[in-house]
């Protein structure tokens, strides 16, 4: 047959890879906001940097694989990844800590894995990963939120912003840092809860979960719901994860003594926890397959940034909670095969193929 | 510290390896036997895996022969032009062995799969096709016109050669309807390499 | 209410029923040409019974069924048939098939017929003949034939009428139901009569057929039929899911609903089966849906089985400009038509011309990011992604572990798929291929049995000499022994031996005849000998058959020594007595004789090594060589056939043998080919310098 023909279905749903990266980028619109209104103009900086890497890593990776560059760029996979790792660093960081991690999510975990669709690895999460163990200290700079800055200072501006981004008068960043809620927390050692919150700065201004912090949270998961309105994914991880964390926060919260691992508001409100779970943990690509497999990992990834943020170092552990469970989703989808119309026992991976071996083996 | 008890140590030590490696080649024994898999034997998941042409171009005459000869002597896999790459694919998977290209000494793959037909008016009976066909699909008689029972042609060509007069062709098998199936998509990287390809499709797609 | 359960998945696509539910159902003018199609349904096609010329009446059977699952095929007007040939017909790989071509006449003269009786009063076997004399097969799409899918070997409890019609576009079902509302309460009767009157009978329509709802409700009051109505989803109309969603029953894997009790039949096949028994007439109409918005007026329409698609669209009002793809059958599970000659058959339940808006071309697929969406909407709870990996890797083991058989093909994950992977193309052609390497199983399967036979033969025929060679060494030895014993002993068994003896004698040529015999063999061997050498010498040294000659040669060289020394032998011993002369002379010339028998079968195997082996040869030369080099080099091959056929002939008419003539015909054959070939060789020899050229 030389001409090849089209099959059905010959009616296509309005749904595509280009429009589901559209939204997603829309919805992480209110979270954008309330980080620029509480810490300024650096996560935008940020994710303009970001964009323009990896818009540029991209093209120039397709153009090596000798792919139409346009085709590939279209589907806005790339400003995903680049707009995740913008609002995951830390505002006004350095501008080369952003091209790095930016680079190093595209070339290295993106495209040496196959590229879009082919990564086992979250690129955002891969990326944030190297600079949090590569450049510690500026990961963990922190500028403190606007409304709790001291009487009559305010944040920087915008060109005192790209000055402090691109390091040019040596104005310093180090005047408007503090560390962030989570980490505060974890180093209260010694202090009732209660007294913690009456002492802290960010918490005297945001009971819940600190000052700004919590906004940005509040931000992020309207920025989910509406993504669940919207149908770009099913509701099964982001509940299961944030469900399990509620469940570990409580059940380790002893009502506030001072080796307390903190009450369920600070973990659900507090560092990127709702930004992994509608955003991240969310990416179809790395996550399991099957609505059962995402409830298993949705949850699993719960009690990893619980336990890590506990009794780990890390103050904030959604980047590592998620790579580890990455490393998880196959396994999980090996055993969460859904049972099949007309078959009586649910897919197992292994005893399937096991069977459908032995079948052929039995007919030679 | 005296030496008796580095003594006593060293003693120890030696008793507990023992002890564990006896309790482990034990139970590993014990697997051994009640876990024993029985296996078909090597070369008959071999000749399972071969296209069964009996056509010889391995240089064993036949296919069972060469599945003795990779077990035996160390055959290459590579030497089945009829089974192509397939073959040789699924003889490297299941002899888990990387896959070597088709040796092309010994043939090309072809691309249309033939049988033999022997043109009746000419053929003068003298039987020698009869005697060439490793799988007894040419019927006749000497001094009796031949035929070939196309369904069991393998398509060897073992009996062109031969034919003293030259009567048999290898035709083509023709598709037919009950055969024509969907084909494969193709990749987008192909699409994108070719996209005159799609437009002839669209136009053919238009109702003549 | 009966309780209905929900199916896994589905999708909810723009209906479009509205535009041909507009008008009523129409007729279409008489088409002056009908193209039947031999094989209209699953099964082995139909075996035509009138020949070009014939005039048949509208009714008429003109190609009967070919064993159990077949359908028979009727006139569908009165008429002549034109032909009987290969016509491009409806089907997606746009191939031609075996059709019977009627020319109308206009008439419509029915074809006489046994007035339909009561189907009360019939059994359910002449009712089942009935429907299979009348050649219904499945209307819904499938088109299995309905009295082999009416006589399961089960008892039945359910009779389920297939109402849904989910597919967007058709309403072939919903207008037949509002227009024909009695008849087919009828023909579900038929049906439950057949059946011996199951204990439930079930129609399952969707909820957006209120009109068809209300047309049947009041007819069912008094009957045993449940009308069941259930929320619109995309593919619930799947023979599969309108099971699972009446019953909550799920059919099991590679088997038939009837294995449940349950026979499934759609609307369309139900009234078909109302027709045929109630007013005598088979299956020569359908309803059709001709819809699209690159018709004017979209509708349904009863149209003749045959009729071409373009006759129907055009009285749809067709704008061919505006089409951009012509569907046969629904948008999710229709082909695309590329002949618009191609006819109406009796599975054709629409016809959707498109035009750009409505089907916009496929876009180029981009890489699958596992959303999930597929498996979510998968009726058959299937791992779409899975499987198309699989696919794509063509891991067949994988696709069978992931019940890639399962796949009814319904398109919803292609439709959902925000990548626009076309995945149920990649399942259908990963299913043809696994259906087709087991075929090539089965093949090899039987070529290695057929083989190994063949092996056990030769070695058998081989054992069977060796047996005979012994048991003669054995009686001649004991021949010897018995004239001895009989010189110099007279027992009681002197009879026996003597009897043996005499027979033996009676059965011995004379020492004359053997005599010549043996002349006889030399001068043959003599002959071959010659033969030998000419080839020999016939033969270039660079030939790769030398060796052989050399091999023929020498053993030819060998028989003659042998043969000339025996025929010394012979002579020498004819003075001794003749019983001893006898078996000297007649144990060596058997031997020979055997020797030569021998000789001949390693001969026979020698060649058949030399012939793999040359075919190695050729093949490692061919392997290195251009496609130039390749042409000369078969050049060279038929022109040292040629030379062998020339010398094959003219030995034969040395020898006046009768195959002179094919020995001639294979050189002129030969010839041509050459000459062929030659022009091949110089037109790529003209070729190559321009192309340096250039």
């Amino acid at each position: 047959m030389a001409l090849q023909r089209i099959t059905s279905p010959h009616m296509h749903a309005a749904q595509t890879t280009q429009r589901v990266m559209q939204l997603l980028l829309l919805a992480t619109v209110p979270g954008l906001i309330a980080l620029s209104w509480h810490f300024g103009w650096g996560s935008l900086i940020n994710i303009a940097i970001a964009s323009v890497t990896a818009l540029v890593c991209e093209a120039s990776i397709v153009a090596l694989r000798k792919r139409p560059v346009w085709f590939y760029l279209h589907d806005c996979s790339a400003l995903v990844t680049a707009v995740l790792i913008g609002l995951a660093l830390p505002p006004l960081v350095p501008w080369w800590v952003v091209v790095v991690g930016t680079a190093f999510a595209i070339i290295i975990a993106k495209h040496l894995y196959g590229g879009m669709g082919y990564n086992p690895f979250n690129p955002a999460m891969v990326g944030y990963v190297v600079l949090l163990i590569s450049f510690p200290i500026e990961m963990t700079t922190w500028p403190v939120a606007q409304s709790i800055l001291p009487e009559g200072k305010v944040l920087p501006g915008l060109g005192e912003s790209l000055q402090i981004v691109f390091q040019f008068s040596g104005t310093a960043i180090d005047g408007y840092t503090a560390a962030t809620p989570l980490d505060s927390f974890k180093h209260s050692s010694g202090l009732l809860v209660e007294q913690f919150y009456d002492q802290n700065v960010w918490f005297v201004n945001g009971r819940w979960a600190g000052a700004g912090w919590e906004w940005v949270n509040l931000g992020f998961f309207a920025g989910g719901c509406f993504l669940l309105y919207q149908r770009v994914f099913t509701w099964h991880a982001p509940v299961a994860m944030l469900t399990t964390l509620t469940i570990m926060a409580w059940l380790n919260y002893d009502g506030g003594s001072s080796g307390s691992h903190g009450p369920a508001t600070l973990h659900l409100l507090s560092g990127a926890t709702m930004l992994g779970a509608f955003f991240i943990v969310t990416d179809p690509v790395t996550s399991a397959v099957s609505n059962r497999g995402r409830l298993i990992y949705g949850a699993l990834t719960g009690i990893l940034i619980f336990v890590i943020r506990a009794w780990g170092n890390y103050p904030d552990a959604v980047a590592f909670a998620v790579l580890l469970m990455n490393f998880a989703a196959p396994f999980i989808d090996y055993y969460t095969l859904p049972r099949t119309y007309g078959h009586d026992k649910r897919n197992r991976g292994t005893a399937t193929l096991d069977a459908s071996k032995q079948d052929t083996a039995k007919k030679d | 510290m005296t030496d008796m008890s580095a003594l006593e140590l060293l003693l120890t030590a030696v008793i507990a390896l023992v002890l564990l490696s006896a309790i482990f080649g034990a139970i590993l024994g014990f697997a051994a036997i009640r876990f024993k898999v029985e296996g078909n034997p090597l070369v008959d998941q071999i000749d399972a895996l071969l296209p069964q042409t009996q056509c010889g171009q391995c240089g064993h005459p036949g296919c069972r022969p060469y599945a003795q000869a990779i077990i035996d002597e160390g055959e290459a896999i590579n030497h089945c032009p009829p089974g192509g790459q397939a073959t040789i694919n699924a003889l490297a998977n299941l002899l888990d062995i990387p896959a070597p290209e088709l040796d092309e000494e010994h043939g090309e793959e072809a691309e249309v799969k033939t049988v033999a037909y022997i043109r009746e008016a000419e053929c003068i009976g003298c039987t020698k096709c009869i005697v060439a066909c490793p799988v007894d699909a040419i019927l006749g008689a000497a001094k009796l016109m031949h035929t070939v029972i196309a369904v069991e042609c393998t398509g060897c060509d073992l009996c062109v050669e031969p034919c003293p007069v030259d009567c048999i062709d290898m035709l083509p098998v023709p598709g037919e309807l009950a055969d024509w199936h969907w084909s494969t998509p193709r990749s987008s990287v192909e699409l994108l390499k070719k996209p005159g390809i799609i437009a002839t499709d669209r136009h053919g797609d238009v109702a003549a | 209410m009966k309780k209905t359960w929900d199916i896994h998945g589905g999708i909810h696509p723009p209906e479009n029923k509205s535009q041909s539910l507009q008008r009523a159902i129409s007729n279409v003018p008489m088409p002056d040409v009908l193209i039947l199609p031999l094989n209209q349904h699953i099964g082995a096609s139909a075996l035509p019974l009138v020949k070009p010329g014939d005039t048949v009446l509208k009714g008429q059977m003109i190609a009967e069924p070919n064993g159990f699952i077949s359908a028979a095929v009727h006139a569908p007007t009165s008429g002549t048939i034109a032909a009987i040939e290969e016509r491009p017909i409806s089907h997606p790989s746009g191939m031609s098939a075996p059709c019977i071509v009627l020319h109308s006449d206009g008439d419509e003269r029915w074809v006489e017929g046994p007035p339909p009786a009561d189907y009360q009063s019939l059994s359910p076997a002449q009712l089942l003949t009935i429907i299979r004399d009348a050649g219904i097969t499945g209307m819904g799409g499938a088109g299995f034939p309905t009295a082999v899918k009416l006589q399961p070997r089960q008892s039945i409890d359910t009779l389920i009428i297939n109402a849904t019609e989910c597919e967007p576009y058709i309403t072939a079902d919903d207008i037949l139901i509002r227009e024909r509302t009695e008849d087919i309460v009828t023909g579900i009767d038929i049906l439950a009569h057949i059946l011996g009157r199951p204990e439930q009978i079930l129609i399952g329509i969707e909820d957006n057929k209120a009109e068809a709802y209300e047309a049947l409700e009041p007819l069912l009051k008094d009957t045993a039929i449940e009308l069941v109505e259930f929320p619109t989803k995309y593919p619930s109309g799947g023979e599969k899911q309108v099971i699972q969603i009446l019953t909550g029953q799920e059919v099991p894997s590679g088997k038939l609903p009837a294995e449940l009790g349950i026979v499934c039949q759609n609307v369309g096949t139900v009234y078909a089966i109302f027709r045929a028994v109630c007013k005598g007439e088979p299956l020569v109409s359908r309803i059709t849906t001709v819809t699209g918005n690159s018709c004017r007026t979209p509708g349904n329409y009863e149209v003749l089985i045959g009729t071409p698609a373009v006759h129907l669209l055009t009285a749809a009002g067709f704008d061919e400009f505006l089409c951009q793809r012509l569907i046969l059958g629904g948008p999710m599970t229709g082909y695309t038509l590329n002949d618009l000659s191609a006819p109406v058959i009796k599975s054709t339940n629409c016809l959707l011309a498109a035009d750009a808006a409505e089907s916009p071309q496929q876009g180029i697929p981009q890489a699958c990011i596992r959303c999930g969406h597929c498996a979510e909407v998968c009726p058959a709870k299937l791992l779409p992604q899975q499987l198309f990996w699989y696919a794509r890797s063509k891991d067949y083991d994988k696709l069978a572990a992931y019940h890639l058989g399962d796949c009814i093909e319904c398109g919803a994950c292609s439709y959902v798929c925000p990548s626009e992977i076309p995945l149920v193309q990649y399942y259908r052609a990963a299913k043809a291929e696994i259906r087709v390497m087991e075929q090539e199983n089965i093949a090899a399967d039987r070529s290695r049995q057929r083989f190994e036979y063949h092996q056990e033969r030769l070695a058998k025929a081989e054992q069977e000499k060796i047996a005979k060679r012994e048991a003669r060494k054995k009686a001649a030895e004991q021949a010897k022994l018995s004239a001895q014993d009989n010189e110099n002993i007279d027992t009681e068994d002197t009879d026996v031996v003597a009897a043996a003896l005499a027979r033996v004698r009676s059965s011995k040529p004379s020492p004359e005849e053997e005599h010549k015999r043996l002349q006889r063999a030399v001068m043959a061997a003599e002959s071959r000998l010659a033969k030998a050498r000419a080839n020999h010498e016939l033969c270039a040294a660079d030939d790769p058959r030398r060796a052989s000659r050399e091999a023929t040669l020498e053993q030819a060289r060998l028989r003659h020594n042998e043969a000339v020394e025996q025929l010394t032998r012979h002579t020498d011993s004819n003075d001794t007595s003749k019983e001893q002369q006898n078996h000297t002379a007649e144990i060596p010339a058997r031997t020979q004789h055997q020797n030569q028998n021998q000789n001949q079968d390693t001969v026979a195997l020698d060649r058949a090594q030399l012939a793999i082996e040359q075919a190695q040869q050729r093949a490692a030369q061919q392997a290195e060589m251009s496609a130039q080099e390749k042409l000369q080099l078969q050049c060279d091959s038929l022109r040292k056939r040629l030379a062998k056929a020339r010398d094959r002939l003219k030995q034969a008419e040395s020898d006046a043998d009768d195959n002179i003539e094919a020995y001639a015909t294979a050189v002129t054959k030969l010839e041509d080919k050459l000459a062929v070939r030659q022009a091949e060789v110089e037109q790529g020899l003209a070729k190559t310098p321009a192309e340096s050229d250039s």
